[in-house]
């Protein structure tokens, strides 16, 4: 009788575990008569693959807010695509540049339209280096806009004024690191 | 007391596993009725064809929705082991170009026949992104009957789309090429002599033979897809385009300069009366025409050596831009024929034009200047709004009967459904994963069926079990008859799909075809009976006419063959009883099997190369002697006097 007292609570613990599993968001594993409720591309487990831009940019210490942007627009399992993508990606540092309540404001569900304005407008459809950049060209951005590149002494200049502070090749694009976050023209 | 709560909790617990497995079923509400509306019960018909482009296999292939099941793989453009096509001496002509006999090629698009905007069940066409041409399907016996190449094109990807009554075809280059005189030009001349084409091949509208009627000469550019007009818009034909930079590298970047690209609106009607008033320039061209006659079971190439060319610069208005943000990439006409969405693959709009606010903007002259000498209409003068930020990466876009829209956005990987009139997004699904195109059944048409949405993929990564580095490609299924899109069943497809059609089976199911009557086969080399079986002679050819009926070939023992002969065996099956082919092959073949349906003959040539005995046998199960059906032939040196004999059964005595 002991033991069984023992027992229920870990049986009753088990068949929660097993009862999670089986509505776990990967349920791929098993055959289900209805589909698993599954999470998009970045749901997918690879261990193995060179790391997309998402991934590259979770791993950055430097890069905290701006994965927190990218989950809070909900753009996850886009920047998990094929893509390819450019993906300026602004340092936390050059969030902080930004008034806090602005930052905190873009942050709330209500704005999330306008948060992902922003966002797309740090991201280009297809690789560009930043050796292959021009002087005056214009790079039309994921949110139609267009942000202008200014080379300098071969330093590449962003809207007239962010730098590109570091390049990482990505398996679907590349990020080039920025230092400033840049902001889309109202019109 | 302590056990008690110990116990107590645990109890708890097993209620609260087992009340969320009850919420988290009822949590995905909607789609726990997946599989009973999936399911199609044994030994009962899937509701529609779905007619599948094929991608890099070259081929079409064709399931049944709901179910998913694939249920055929028509070749057309790519040879195909599995029943010879490509590999028999009938079939090799199929596949004849200006650039030789070719054994492969990209297939992604196909269009059914339409009567007056709707579906009609009698040929699918589709297209050679390669190597340009257009195939034509026959409905009733599934075969590819006919192939056309197309001249002063390199990559036919905006085709095969119809106008309305299926009067054309059309084939729009992907890549413009130099169609000047001299074509060793330097690349980097693209802007000076670079142009492209948008060819209308005529259908016959009994014998669904085609023919190039005209080619309307286009300034150098990438032209994308195309959708021919409807009721109102029905003379009129829309073609989306990218790269009006003119750029001739690095695409990825310097074909997005422009703010806008265009969607290119053809008056064909008006083209056609140039055409016939001999207005165009008549220019050599060498171009293959391979038609399969189903009388002799044999495809032949006729050599077609003229185009008829239209410059809508010089003769005018017949041809209109509009512009368009971003390489638009979909180009789709709404089912009333009066708007056409398309798709900026690099846009966060979609935009969607007004065909009355075209008209009435070509009468009132609203141009906002011209490109390489076309009229470029106002853009806000023709739009008749944009949806907002519907997704990213909107690609091709389909209709249901209500109204609405569905449009599969790649970046976002999700169908978005919006209404055409209102413009609002009304729904959105994920799909898994990047979906490039996806088919309402008729949903291209002025009469869709609705019902189903189908999410054609372009990555898979986790969905089916794992094999290896290439996987297949991932199609899903959403029911669309409520409010709200639901995701009812994953199916794997082969090739890599690019458009589809759907279509009731009702349409198509009992037309097809059974049997070929063997009275009807005209054939040179057929057998109509054993009695006409026989092995003749002519030089090195050696033209084996052979018969196979449950359970031997006639006849089954040959000699008299010798070294550097090439052997004929023209294979007619003499059955006439639905689904009984017999296969056939010899050992060294260096080609594939030839499978004959009843009531055909089908060739296979085989050099013998080694003296010996050399068994032959059907190589399709066919009855319950078929490990019975096969045979031997004698090949002898060269120069050997063994005499030409064949028999099955008792072997004629030696002259």
């Amino acid at each position: 009788m002991k033991h069984l007292f023992q027992i229920i609570p870990i049986a009753g613990l088990l068949v929660l575990i097993c009862a999670c599993n089986q509505a776990a968001p990967s349920g791929a594993d098993s055959a289900a008569a209805t589909p698993a409720a599954t999470v998009g591309q970045s749901g997918v487990k690879d261990d193995v693959s060179q790391q997309n831009v998402l991934q590259i940019a979770m791993g950055s210490k430097d890069h905290t807010t701006l994965v927190a942007a990218v989950k809070a627009a909900g753009l996850v399992d886009v920047l998990v695509n094929a893509g390819p993508f450019t993906v300026f990606a602004p340092t936390d540092a050059a969030f902080a540049k930004l008034p806090k309540e602005t930052l905190d404001n873009l942050m709330k569900p209500e704005n999330k339209a306008a948060l992902s304005n922003i966002l797309e407008y740090h991201v280009y459809v297809g690789v560009i280096k930043k050796e292959q950049m021009r002087d005056g060209q214009k790079l039309n951005q994921v949110n139609l806009k267009n942000v202008v590149v200014a080379v300098k002494d071969g330093d590449v200049l962003l809207n007239g004024s962010a730098h590109i502070v570091a390049s990482v090749p990505a398996s679907n694009g590349i990020i080039h690191v920025v230092d400033e976050v840049l902001l889309p023209p109202e019109k | 007391m302590k056990k008690l709560v110990l116990f107590s909790i645990g109890l708890l617990f097993i209620f609260v596993a087992l009340w969320q497995c009850k919420t988290k079923s009822a949590a995905s509400a909607g789609s726990e009725d997946a599989a009973q509306k999936a399911y199609v019960a044994p030994g009962t018909y899937d509701e529609f064809y779905n007619f599948v482009s094929g991608g890099f296999n070259g081929q079409i292939s064709v399931y049944g929705l709901p179910s998913g099941r694939l249920i055929k793989i028509i070749p057309a453009f790519s040879v195909f082991p599995e029943n010879g096509y490509g590999f028999s001496e009938e079939t090799k002509a199929m596949l004849n170009t200006s650039h030789g006999w070719l054994p492969w090629d990209d297939q992604h698009h196909i269009s059914l026949s339409m009567t007056n905007g709707e579906q009609d069940g009698r040929w699918m066409f589709g297209n050679a992104n390669n190597t340009p041409r257009i195939a034509r399907v026959d409905l009733t016996t599934f075969r590819t009957m006919e192939i056309l190449e197309i001249p002063n094109s390199a990559g036919n990807h905006s085709s095969p789309f119809l106008t309305q009554n299926t009067e054309y075809v059309v084939a729009g280059t992907r890549f413009s090429i130099p169609l000047g005189e001299k074509q060793d030009v330097s690349i980097e001349s693209y802007k000076d002599n670079f142009n492209g084409t948008l060819s209308f091949v005529s259908v016959n509208p009994e014998s669904g033979r085609l023919k190039l009627a005209f080619q309307v000469l286009m300034p150098g550019m990438d032209f994308d897809l195309a959708r021919g007009g409807k009721g109102p818009s029905a003379d009129w034909f829309f073609f989306s385009c990218y790269n009006s930079e003119r750029a001739n590298s690095l695409l990825e970047v310097n074909a997005s300069q422009n703010d806008k690209d265009f969607i290119i609106a053809v008056n064909w009607k008006k083209a056609e009366e140039y055409a016939r008033a001999g207005k165009g320039v008549k220019r050599k061209a060498r171009y293959a025409h391979n038609i399969y006659d189903e009388k002799t079971h044999t495809a032949t190439t006729t050599w077609e050596d003229e185009t008829l060319v239209l410059d809508p610069a010089e003769l005018k208005d017949f041809v209109y831009l509009m512009p368009c943000p971003k390489s638009p990439h979909g180009c789709d006409v709404d089912p009333t024929g009066k708007f056409i969405a398309a798709s900026g693959k690099l846009a966060a709009v979609i935009p969607v034009f007004s065909f009355d606010k075209m008209l009435k903007a070509i009468a009132d002259r609203n141009y906002d200047g011209d490109y390489q000498g076309l009229p470029v209409l106002k853009y806000d003068a023709v739009l008749h709004g944009e949806v907002q930020k519907p997704g990213l990466g909107p690609l091709h876009t389909e209709f249901d009967a209500n109204g609405n829209a569905y449009t599969s956005m790649f970046v976002s990987s999700e169908i978005v459904k919006w209404n055409v009139q209102s413009l609002q997004v009304l729904d959105r699904v994920p799909t898994y994963y990047s979906i490039g195109h996806l088919c309402v059944p008729g949903g291209d048409t002025r009469k869709p069926w609705g019902k189903y949405v189908i999410a054609y993929n372009k990555i898979t990564k986790d969905r089916f079990l794992p094999t290896g580095p290439e996987l297949t490609q991932s199609a899903q299924l959403y029911d669309i008859s409520g409010d709200k899109m639901k995701l009812i069943l994953d199916f794997p497809t082969i090739g890599e799909p690019h458009y589809a059609n759907a279509i009731p089976a009702d349409q198509i199911k009992s037309k097809s075809v059974k049997i070929y009557k063997l009275e009807e086969n005209n054939h040179p080399y057929v057998a109509k009976g054993e009695g006409q079986a026989k092995v003749v002679r002519a030089g090195n050819k050696i033209h084996v006419y052979m018969t196979a009926i449950r359970s031997h070939l006639t006849p089954d023992n040959i000699e008299g063959v010798r070294m550097g002969d090439e052997v004929y065996f023209h294979v007619t099956n003499l059955e006439q009883d639905w689904d009984v082919p017999h296969g056939f092959t010899i050992k060294g073949s260096t080609n594939a099997e030839i499978l004959v349906m009843p009531g055909e003959t089908q060739t296979l040539v085989w050099k013998p190369d080694q003296v010996g005995v050399i068994p032959f046998y059907c190589s399709d199960f066919c009855s319950a002697l078929h490990q019975e059906m096969q045979g031997y032939i004698r090949i002898s040196p060269a120069g050997s006097n063994v005499p030409l004999r064949f028999w099955s059964g008792d072997a004629p005595q030696v002259q």
